[in-house]
């Protein structure tokens, strides 16, 4: 290994990640220039549309071969869904949910 | 100063960046990389998913063209985040650029949930908090991953169960039912149809352009 290319990796790869995440300002961003409504229509519809995008994301690893494991995913998922929608309490429902999937794939009763 | 309620806010990202940041500290130590190179990349890069990549472009010691290439396309759903925070992050001055520069799945998803309501220090605080679960856990891998003994498999679930209490948090309080159900049905089809390895960006152009035919379709 190369330690000084290895160093130029990864300020490559530092370099790009900022440069997608700072995108929108450089194109959008600048001071006094007013923001388009577009942009700013699609500033309040795209989170929620990401947002559920990102959770088929989190969930893209299932697979629907073994039996076990979409149950296990699923299974979690729901309950955390389930305990979110009755007591609206983040820190509970991932708890809840997270204490499940790990019982679960690490399966000490199976 | 760093706010209690950003600290409990966070509280579910620690325990997935802790775990993934020391699987990323064990990979990066495992190519033969002093830990400070773990944590240095944590600090500089600090994108989640992107360092997995990395560890393998670094093991075969990758053009820097296709390190390029590579980092923009695996952090391409970057473009669309900043986009909710344009007005916001630039009133916030010199934090406002560390923002843009932490703005990683995870915080954008913390700080779309906040919705407007979340001041600036408080969103500051945020991305400051789960970028240092991120060095942390890197740290801790790339210098004691080897003798973990206790069994974390799973905890990594956390995360979904974020994204989870948050889509239902948006579901449930905003009016935005019908861009969930864009976003959702957008990643079922581009997933089926490309497969889990390169359907997160077809996914979100198609949302984009689905949403902005809905607004022309209501401005009619």
């Amino acid at each position: 290994m190369n330690l000084l290319h290895s160093l130029a990796i990864v300020i490559v790869a530092a370099v790009s990640t900022f440069l997608t995440r700072a995108t929108p300002f450089i194109l959008f961003g600048r001071t006094g220039k007013k923001v388009n409504s577009t942009i700013l229509y699609l500033g309040r519809v795209l989170p929620a549309a990401v947002m559920a995008t990102l959770l088929i994301y989190a969930l893209k690893g299932v697979s629907f071969k073994a039996l076990s494991s979409w149950v296990f995913d699923f299974g979690a998922l729901l309950v955390t869904i389930l305990v979110h929608l009755k007591w609206r309490n983040t820190l509970l429902s991932i708890t809840l949910g997270t204490l499940l999937y790990m019982v679960l794939v690490q399966g000490p009763f199976w | 100063m760093i706010k209690k309620e950003a600290f409990i806010l966070t509280l579910p990202v620690m325990m997935g960046y802790l775990v993934l940041g020391v699987a990323f500290g064990l990979l990066l130590q495992n190519e033969g990389y002093h830990w400070l190179w773990a944590s240095g990349i944590s600090l500089f890069v600090f994108a989640g998913s992107m360092q997995f990549v990395l560890v393998a472009l670094l093991a075969q010691q990758a053009p820097l063209i296709t390190v390029a290439v590579t980092t923009l396309l695996v952090n391409s759903r970057h473009l669309f985040y900043g986009l909710s925070f344009i007005e916001r992050f630039k009133k916030m001055g010199k934090r406002g650029l560390y923002m843009v520069f932490a703005l990683t799945d995870e915080t954008y998803a913390l700080l779309c949930a906040r919705g407007a309501q979340a001041d600036e220090s408080l969103i500051f605080s945020i991305a400051l908090l789960n970028q240092s679960y991120w060095v942390a856990g890197s740290t801790l891998g790339a210098l004691v991953g080897s003798y973990l003994t206790f069994n974390l498999e799973g905890i990594e679930f956390a995360m979904t169960a974020l994204f989870a209490t948050i889509v239902v948090e948006q579901w449930l309080t905003k009016k935005s039912r019908l861009p969930a159900l864009i976003g959702l049905f957008s990643a079922i089809v581009a997933l089926l149809w490309l497969g889990s390895d390169k359907f997160l960006l077809p996914a979100l152009v198609f949302s984009v352009a689905a949403l902005l035919f809905m607004k022309r379709w209501e401005e009619r």
